[in-house]
This record gives structure tokens, C-alpha cells and sequence, in this order.
């Protein structure tokens, strides 16, 4: 299994902008992610997180500007940076060989798979699940799975899209505790999501924003104690930003 | 009405008896009908899989003929077949025509466009849903492919069946290129024929109901096996 590639760090993103359908999505989008354990992408709904995180992992190319994750071509990441979908899909067949589908791909010899499969699981906690259909899951073991699938790899960051949305508190727990063991591991995270109180869990640093744009970035601490601008005020006071 | 009793009579006691005539042309059929959508199924599934995850100019006409090659009508392809295979023709010193292998072309190029087109449908279909997660796994797209024929596995198993049912059920094709030889190229459905126009009533209903026995029977298997596989795996 690689060791983790701290020459990916940080993630340059220079004057992205994207346009769909006349609609200008994102704009001026300069910044360095991944200097942290964990990065949270925060914003209300509609901000632009899921596509940025898209355009990062090289699944959308942007309208304008660029991502650089260290000297790699963003066409050519592989498995170092890997990405959990909101809504994640699961094969069909077993969780176990979800996983060792994923070790395959990252070119795990087949006699070492299902034990880094077992390893995986074990860290969000699903291994008694092996051998049950994927599809089975609930919600939040979906997430976990995914979770364990795309980790599996070993990537250098892991990117994770609104992981816990819709989720029960025991789910979201689970879910964080998943995240944190990851993390624990030297994967570096890099989430989005609107929940609040989420961000304020995990996040060593956060990149607010609202309307394709980014507001603010800071320490977690640092924008929780005193958000600079008045978007970011009204909604770490829990306002509704439309 | 009381003939056709006394064809279901004469049927009945034909299947009872375990008839050595029509259990032959059964065994025929089965060979001939199987071996040609095993061999199309081999063709049909990455061809129709590589037209679903590429894109060129022109990609529709593809699509297009083969979608309207769905309903190919089973004369004309045995026509073709047999202008292939006869002395004349390209592949005429083959000596493949009037041979089980002749109907096993007829019928490989008759269910190769359905089964292809189904696939095609059932693996864009997929496509849509897998290919982010599948991407950012590291899967290029010569890897999706074998990945989604495996996910679509319990659709396209009705592609499959689709495909053996018009196999099984056609006439036209292994008529012309099979010469329904007694012993050697008759099937259930050319004996069918033959059977009805000498007024042999009862071995031809016989035969129709192991061929509808037969295809309600693999059906019946591949849907039992599809099930299992959703319940186990989840839809």
C-alpha cells in the first residue's frame, strides 16, 4: 500500500469560474486547500461546494482557471485523491467486494485484497456487514461503505460531499467517527457541507461560501470567534442566507 | 371441435410416451437455439457496451441500425445466409449450408441486434448512474465496461432470454438454411410446419407445447436465478 504523498499539498486552485447554461456558477475561485487535517468546504445550499469539489477531483473541467494538486496532472490523479459522493453507488454485490473492487483498481495484488478490504471496513465500523449486499445498507452505512471504499486506496486526500446530510444523529456520528479514523490514518479531508455544527466538529480550517464564490477562509476556531464577513456573521448566527 | 380433442389426445399420449422423434428435434432446437445465443450473447454484450461508453461523429447511425436490426425479419437473414453459405457463395466450401451449423449463423446474426441494442440501452442507462463514483475510483473506461455488464447483469439477463425466444420461436430463417432434413437439420418449429400441412395435428401441437413448455421453462430459470441475485444484492 502507498504511503501517503504529501507532495499533492496544498491543492492550488487559481481563478476558477464555471458556467452552465448562462448561469454563472462559480466565479474567482483562488485559493490553497489541504494544508490541514481536515478542510471544510461551508456554505448554504447552492453555494457551488459539490461542484467545486467535483472540479477538484478532475470529474468536471472548470470554465475558466485551473486545479493543481502538487506537480500531478489533474486528468491523471488515480487513486491519490479519492471522493465520496453525496449520494454514493454502491455495486452490486457484497460490501467486501465493493471494497476489493476498489483495491483492484488501485492495484492491490488480489491475494492482499480482502484483508485491506477487512482493514477498511473495520474502520467505520462495518465489518460484520461483509458479506451483505451493498445495496442493502442503510443510509449511513452507505456513506461509511463509501467511506471504507474510497480509503481503501490509501489516497493522499479524500474529497467528501455533504457525507452526512439527511442522516440521524447516531448515523452522523458514526459518520464523523469514520471521518476522524481516516484522518487519524494521514489522509488528508477535504468536506463540504451547510451543517453548522458539523464544521464546527471536524474542521481545522473552513472555506466559507455563498454564491459561487469564496467569502472567507480561516482556522476553524478562527471563523467560528469571529467571522469577517457579514455572510459568514448571519450564518454562523444561524440565519438563512437565501 | 372433436378434432381438434383428438389432436390434444394424440399429442398428450405422444409426450407421455416419451416419443424418440420429438425428443430428438427437441435436443436440436435447444443445441441450435443455445449454441447461436451464446455466440451472438458473446458478440452482442461488449459491442453493445463499447457503443454505450464511446462517443464519435456519427454515433447515432450505429445506434440506429441496430435498433431498427431488432426486428430483422428471419426470411431475409436466412436469405443472406444462404447466398453466403451456398456453393456460390463467399463461404460456400464450408459446406455449411443444410447443417445445424448453417442455423446456428441464421440465428446467431438474428438475435445479435437485440440483444446488442438492449445492452447498449441497459449500459448507457448504468453509465449515467456509475460513471463519477467509477471514475473517481480510478476506473478508466476500459475498465467500466466489464464492470458494467457485471452490474447490469440482471437486466441484460433478459436481453438474453429475449434473445433465446426469438431464436427458439423462428422458422423462416432455419426453414431456408436448414432444409428441415429429418434427422439432421429439423427443429420444432420447421417440424411444426411440416407436421400441420400433412395434417399430422397431434405431434405438431405436441411440439408446440414443449415449445412453449420450454420457453416458459428457461424463463422461468433465468428469472428464478435473476431474482435471487436482486434479493441477495439488492435492486
Amino acid at each position: 500500500m502507498k504511503a501517503r504523498d504529501d507532495t499533492l499539498f496544498p491543492a492550488r486552485l487559481d481563478d476558477i469560474g464555471f458556467v452552465a447554461e448562462g448561469r454563472q456558477l462559480l466565479s474567482g475561485i483562488t485559493t490553497r486547500i489541504g494544508r490541514v487535517p481536515i478542510t471544510v468546504l461551508l456554505g448554504p445550499n447552492g453555494a457551488g461546494k459539490t461542484l467545486l469539489m467535483r472540479i477538484c477531483r478532475g470529474l468536471l473541467i472548470p470554465t475558466r482557471g485551473s486545479v493543481s494538486w502538487g506537480n500531478a496532472d489533474i486528468g491523471r490523479l488515480g487513486v491519490r485523491v479519492g471522493y465520496v459522493p453525496q449520494h454514493p453507488v454502491m455495486l452490486r454485490r457484497s460490501v467486501e467486494a465493493n471494497v476489493t473492487y476498489a483495491l483492484a483498481l488501485a492495484g492491490v495484488p488480489r491475494q492482499r485484497r480482502s484483508e485491506a478490504a477487512r482493514s477498511a471496513l473495520a474502520a467505520v465500523r462495518l465489518e460484520g456487514f461483509a458479506r451483505t449486499g451493498a445495496r442493502r445498507l442503510s443510509g449511513g452505512e452507505r456513506q461509511r461503505l463509501a467511506i471504507a471504499r474510497a480509503w481503501s486506496q490509501r489516497p493522499a486526500a479524500l474529497l467528501m460531499d455533504e457525507p452526512a446530510s439527511h442522516l440521524d444523529p447516531a448515523a452522523t456520528t458514526s459518520i464523523e467517527e469514520s471521518i476522524e479514523a481516516v484522518r487519524d490514518a494521514g489522509t488528508r479531508i477535504i468536506l463540504c457541507t451547510h451543517d453548522l455544527n458539523q464544521a464546527r466538529r471536524l474542521a481545522d480550517e473552513v472555506v466559507f461560501m455563498h454564491h459561487g464564490r469564496i467569502l472567507e477562509q480561516a482556522s476553524g476556531s478562527v471563523f467560528f470567534d469571529r467571522p469577517q464577513s457579514e455572510e459568514a456573521r448571519r450564518f454562523v448566527a444561524g440565519e438563512l442566507l437565501v | 371441435m372433436s378434432e381438434f380433442t383428438r389432436a390434444f389426445e394424440q399429442a398428450g399420449n405422444l409426450l407421455i410416451a416419451l416419443d424418440p422423434d420429438i425428443f430428438g428435434i427437441v435436443a436440436l432446437s435447444l443445441q441450435v437455439s443455445l449454441t447461436a445465443v451464446i455466440i451472438a450473447t458473446l458478440i452482442a454484450l461488449p459491442l453493445g457496451a463499447t457503443l454505450a461508453l464511446t462517443r464519435f461523429p456519427g454515433r447515432g447511425i450505429p445506434i440506429t441500425i441496430l435498433n431498427a436490426f431488432m426486428g430483422l425479419p428471419p426470411v431475409v437473414v436466412g436469405l443472406a445466409v444462404y447466398l453466403l453459405l451456398s456453393r456460390a457463395g463467399p463461404l460456400g466450401e464450408f459446406g455449411l449450408l443444410f447443417t445445424p451449423g448453417a442455423m446456428i449463423t441464421a440465428q446467431a446474426i438474428l438475435v445479435l441486434p437485440l440483444i446488442a441494442a438492449l445492452t447498449r440501452q441497459t449500459i448507457e442507462d448504468l453509465a449515467t448512474e456509475y460513471r463519477e463514483d467509477l471514475a473517481s475510483l480510478g476506473a478508466n473506461r476500459a475498465r467500466m465496461l466489464p464492470t458494467l455488464l457485471w452490474e447490469g447483469r440482471f437486466s441484460l439477463t433478459t436481453g438474453v432470454l429475449a434473445g433465446f425466444g426469438r431464436a427458439i420461436a423462428e422458422v423462416g430463417a432455419v426453414f431456408i438454411v436448414g432444409g428441415n432434413i429429418d434427422g439432421v437439420t429439423r427443429v420444432m418449429t420447421t417440424a411444426i410446419t411440416l407436421e400441420t400441412s400433412k395434417g399430422n395435428l397431434g405431434m405438431a401441437l405436441g411440439l408446440g407445447i414443449i415449445l412453449i413448455g420450454l420457453t416458459i421453462g428457461i424463463n422461468a430459470i433465468a428469472m428464478a436465478v435473476s431474482r435471487f441475485g436482486r434479493l441477495r444484492y439488492g435492486a
